[in-house]
């Protein structure tokens, strides 16, 4: 195909958005449909890798779509670290539409064309978050994504959905209109720009103060961070179907929030100005904490979803923590880990998905012996849970490698014993529950339940290449590398 | 014919009134009230153009000099004023026919439509005219007519409604008829343009100083500026759909429009905010109101007392805006008045689609209505969206420009305030958001019908100009923008 990289890069945001139209017009036929979606998703990902060959060469992409105000755009550029994010959520997509297709079947969801058309819609804003090229059109587009996942969290119209709909909306949306826009026209006030620079947009002169209150502002902002005392949207959220929180909780929407700090951290500020800023060093240690709470407040859930979420919490920590250190390091931990995290939880979700539908299960405790009845799975889940938790052979090692290294330079030694004990924490919340599943097998539980087999075919090879994907990262983590470098040297 | 646009805006729906007594049969009346105002739309736009690109148009009413004849004058702020009053009115025309039939009695359909051209030509009226008691005679027009309008309304209670607003209006109208005398007394001219040129002569006398504050008190209690605003929630809640609709997008921005004329042009920048605490006062009162009318939105059962409320809070933003006296600041104001006019005008004119179909607004009966009625419903989610302020709506520029205003001003706590102010607006539109899309249907219900074409063509019209104008800001930016710098004596 003849096609410029500029008008791959629109139609990289502009694809999932007709998939979106596709999907409603095609409702009452659901082979046609979910064809549509899995058609688009394919689409997608050829033209990101297209994108991504085309930085690798050093080509300079960019599009300006509108000019909404003086000075603000809607427009969109690549660089490495939205390549990044846009290689690992739109190939997610793929896999997880193929893992919807079995879940939502066998599971009986209703109001599947509206799940898959919202579904649609929020690939579309990440990919516009992804590739925008300054804050402004970034948050219009985290905006949209928060708008557009509300009805897939509300999915199954009932109370508890209600509730969680309204913690999810309400936190997210307040946060960005009352702290991120703020921010953001504090920025364009002081600096007088809001386009992303390599090296950040405030000058020398800046007064520190200020420029420290503003970081607070997107760092609390930011919802989609999680970070404490704003993470409760992201336990709330778990009432949704399976895949999405598995797409949009573990990878999409969390990971648009710690995307966002990390592309605010290096090109609104700048990691020379962040490593002086007041506010810094309270920020590290609000992650910090952020880590540990949410590490101890998992351990004590018994629902596999919830656990996961706090699970999530804590990682997104890292993330942040490894942004505000302001060194290559941790930038480059921080990046590597939204996608080995990403792959990691994404297949965690997965299999807790697997398990509701083919066991009707979803408390842990049930889960003893589980591991007999269905080894895949719960194999899958052991090599993700080693991903998380930051040992060979999963890619979550050099994520964490980097990310230690980076509390090692900067000498922020509460820190470095912050994440090692919080690696010691992910041990125990999660490794006992294959463990249980393979080594407890209580007789008398199994025989009853021996009819439970493994999930859908379609589920169990979405949650097989995930895990693939964890441990091919861990041996073949160069491109990753590559990409997390090229962050700080454009 | 072009020269003489300015009378012909007001004169056109003026004289359609009493014609339009002579049509007896409600269609032909209906027909006839959408073609006069669509008339006063093409002359506000064939105005706007005109100032746009020629500057001020000044006309003398039967070819009487300034001072002593009656003059209209007509500069970007009123060009901008007139077009949004007659484009409202036109699109919100276009759902009048059948909404209502079931909320007036057939007998008074013409009657109807006589009150509104008559309201409407009044208020053109107010903006048009460049002399001050001109001004008053307009605003008596259009109270009258307004007070008549919203008794029309199916709810016996609209009756005490409009005799609540009767007493207010006419409070604030003998204000500013008294404050208009004192000014004339004291300078012996009623032309706005000679008033500015010979008030700061004699601006340090008290006579002044209580003019002004009788005029300022009068204008806001037209406006509803909190806590002047009693009058307003009943009044929208009781009167006929359109005319809420109608109310609610045009009437308090006249009294905005009069608040900014008499203050900047008439008394001057410098006596309205340096002279006096006008400043610290108005920024005190919108805040109050963003909050209290905010909060008791959300505790609304009647959906159109809702958005009545809620028209009150964003009445504060604008003064808000108003009150930062900056160029930034007033465009804020007068884009929010642009901005405003498209949120309310659909969301009330939604209101009235579904008042024809259920016969109700209250929040009990919304039960299931975002599967029975779709589009309706996803237009006030969308107008619901743009009163937050989410991007790539209006309600997103305007809240933009208002905070970038303040923080100009170095009043960052008010900037913090006016966004968790629109966090209110999350909790109220979720409200109705939660019950339309979340209950069920109650058992046995009759199956509710999407609203009919006629409700929901301008009802969408209303709402994709909600996101069109928030993607393509160009008009009405540049417009608020020319019309403020003009207004503070610079070039646009």
């Amino acid at each position: 195909m003849n096609m410029s990289l500029e008008s791959m890069l629109a139609l990289s945001i502009i694809l999932p958005l007709l998939a979106a139209i596709g999907i409603v017009a095609t409702g009452s036929k659901p082979n046609l449909r979910e064809a549509v979606t899995l058609g688009t998703s394919v689409a997608l990902l050829y033209l990101v890798i297209n994108l991504y060959q085309g930085i690798k060469q050093g080509t300079n992409i960019s599009v300006l779509w509108w000019e909404l105000l003086p000075g603000l755009q809607i427009s969109f550029s690549v660089e490495p670290l939205g390549m990044l994010f846009a290689l690992i959520a739109s190939f997610l997509w793929l896999i997880t539409t193929v893992y919807a297709i079995g879940y939502m079947r066998s599971h009986h969801e209703q109001n599947q064309t509206r799940f898959y058309a919202c579904f649609a819609i929020a690939i579309s804003s990440v990919m516009g978050i992804t590739f925008a090229d300054n804050l402004f059109t970034l948050f219009i587009f985290y905006e949209i994504l928060t708008l557009s996942t509300y009805p897939l969290v509300t999915h199954s119209g009932t109370e508890a959905a209600k509730k969680g709909g309204r913690v999810y909306l309400g936190l997210l949306l307040s946060t960005s209109i009352a702290f991120f826009l703020l921010a953001i026209i504090s920025t364009w006030f002081v600096a007088g720009t809001l386009d992303f620079k390599p090296g950040g947009v405030f000058d020398s002169t800046v007064n520190t103060t200020v420029a420290g209150i503003i970081l607070v502002l997107f760092v609390f902002g930011i919802g989609k961070a999680a970070i404490m005392p704003f993470h409760r949207w992201l336990p709330a959220a778990m009432v949704a179907p399976t895949p999405v929180s598995a797409l949009l909780h573990a990878v999409a929407v969390v990971k648009a929030g710690v995307f966002t700090v990390l592309k605010i951290c290096i090109f609104i500020f700048g990691i020379d100005l962040l490593a002086v800023l007041p506010s810094t060093q309270f920020l590290l240690y609000l992650a910090g904490a952020s880590i540990l709470l949410a590490s101890l407040v998992a351990m004590r859930q018994d629902n596999l979803k919830a656990r996961l979420a706090y699970s999530t919490v804590s990682q997104l920590g890292y993330i942040t923590l490894g942004a505000l250190l302001a060194t290559s390091s941790g930038i480059i931990g921080s990046s590597m880990h939204i996608a080995t995290h990403a792959f990691g939880k994404i297949t965690l979700f997965f299999c807790a998905g697997a398990i509701l539908v083919a066991a009707h299960k979803s408390k842990i405790s049930e889960m003893r012996g589980l591991g007999l009845q269905m080894p895949i799975t719960m194999a899958a889940f052991f090599i993700a849970s080693l991903s998380i938790i930051g040992v060979p052979p999963a890619g979550g090692t050099w994520s964490k490698w980097f990310l230690l290294m980076g509390t090692m330079e900067t000498e922020q030694f509460i820190l470095m014993a912050i994440l090692m004990i919080s690696s010691l924490l992910n041990i125990a919340y999660l490794l006992p529950i294959p463990f249980h599943a393979f080594f407890s097998g209580d007789k008398t539980l199994s025989s009853g339940a021996a009819k439970i087999k493994e999930a859908p075919l379609p589920s169990l090879i979405a949650l097989c290449i995930t895990t693939v994907g964890c441990v091919i990262l861990f041996v073949y983590p160069q491109p990753l590398h590559e990409l997390a470098k090229a962050i700080l040297a454009t | 014919m072009i020269a003489h646009l300015a009378i012909l805006q007001v004169i056109v729906p003026l004289m359609a009134a009493p014609l339009c007594l002579l049509l007896t049969r409600p269609r032909l009346a209906w027909l006839f009230t959408l073609l006069a105002s669509g008339l006063a739309f093409l002359t506000s736009c064939l105005l706007l153009q005109q100032v746009m690109t020629s500057g001020t148009i000044i006309y003398e009413l039967g070819g009487w000099d300034a001072p002593w004849g009656i003059e209209y004058r007509i500069d970007q702020l009123n060009a901008f004023l007139l077009l949004i009053i007659t484009a409202i009115s036109t699109v919100v025309l276009f759902a009048a026919h059948t909404s209502i039939q079931d909320e007036i009695p057939a007998d008074r359909h013409t009657i109807f439509y006589v009150l509104y051209l008559l309201s409407l030509a009044a208020m053109l009226g107010i903006v048009a005219t460049g002399d001050a008691f001109n001004v008053f005679v307009f605003l008596e027009i259009s109270s009258l007519s307004a007070y008549a309008l919203i008794a029309l309304g199916k709810d016996r209670r609209a009756l005490w409604a409009s005799y609540q607003y009767l007493i207010m209006g006419t409070i604030g109208a003998t204000f500013i008829l008294i404050g208009i005398g004192l000014m004339y007394q004291m300078t012996g001219t009623l032309n706005m343009d000679d008033l500015a040129k010979r008030l700061p002569e004699v601006a340090q006398t008290r006579t002044i100083f209580t003019a002004f504050a009788f005029v300022i008190v009068g204008i806001c209690l037209k406006l509803a500026l909190f806590p002047l605003h009693l009058w307003l929630p009943n009044a929208y809640a009781y009167a006929p759909s359109i005319v809420t609709a109608f109310f609610a997008a045009t009437a308090t921005k006249v009294a905005i429009y009069l608040l900014i004329r008499f203050t900047f042009s008439v008394f001057g920048l410098s006596f309205s905010f340096t002279h006096l605490p006008l400043q610290i006062l108005f920024v005190v009162l919108g805040l109050a109101g963003i909050f209290v009318a905010s909060t008791a939105a959300i505790y609304q059962t009647n959906i159109k007392h809702l958005f009545a409320y809620s028209s009150i809070a964003q009445i504060g933003y604008m003064i808000v805006g108003f009150s930062a006296s900056t160029v930034t600041g007033l465009t804020a104001t007068l884009l929010h008045v642009f901005n405003h006019a498209l949120m309310k005008g659909a969301l009330f004119l939604a209101l009235g689609a579904v008042m024809y179909r259920i016969g109700s607004t209250q929040l009990s009966q919304f039960h299931g209505l975002g599967r029975q009625m779709p589009l309706t419903m996803a237009a006030i989610v969308i107008g619901g969206l743009s009163l937050i302020g989410v991007p790539l709506t209006v309600g997103f520029v305007s809240k933009w420009y208002l905070v970038l205003a303040v923080i100009e001003n170095g009043w960052w706590p008010v900037a913090v305030l006016i966004l968790l102010g629109s966090l209110l607006a999350v909790v109220y539109v979720w409200r109705i958001v939660e019950v339309a899309y979340f209950k069920p249907a109650p058992a046995g219900s009759e199956t509710i019908k999407e609203a009919p074409a006629s409700f929901l063509i301008p009802v969408w019209i209303l709402v994709i100009a909600n996101i069109y104008f928030g993607i393509d800001t160009r008009l009405s930016v540049q417009v608020a923008e020319a019309a403020s710098r003009s207004l503070f004596g610079m070039s646009p």
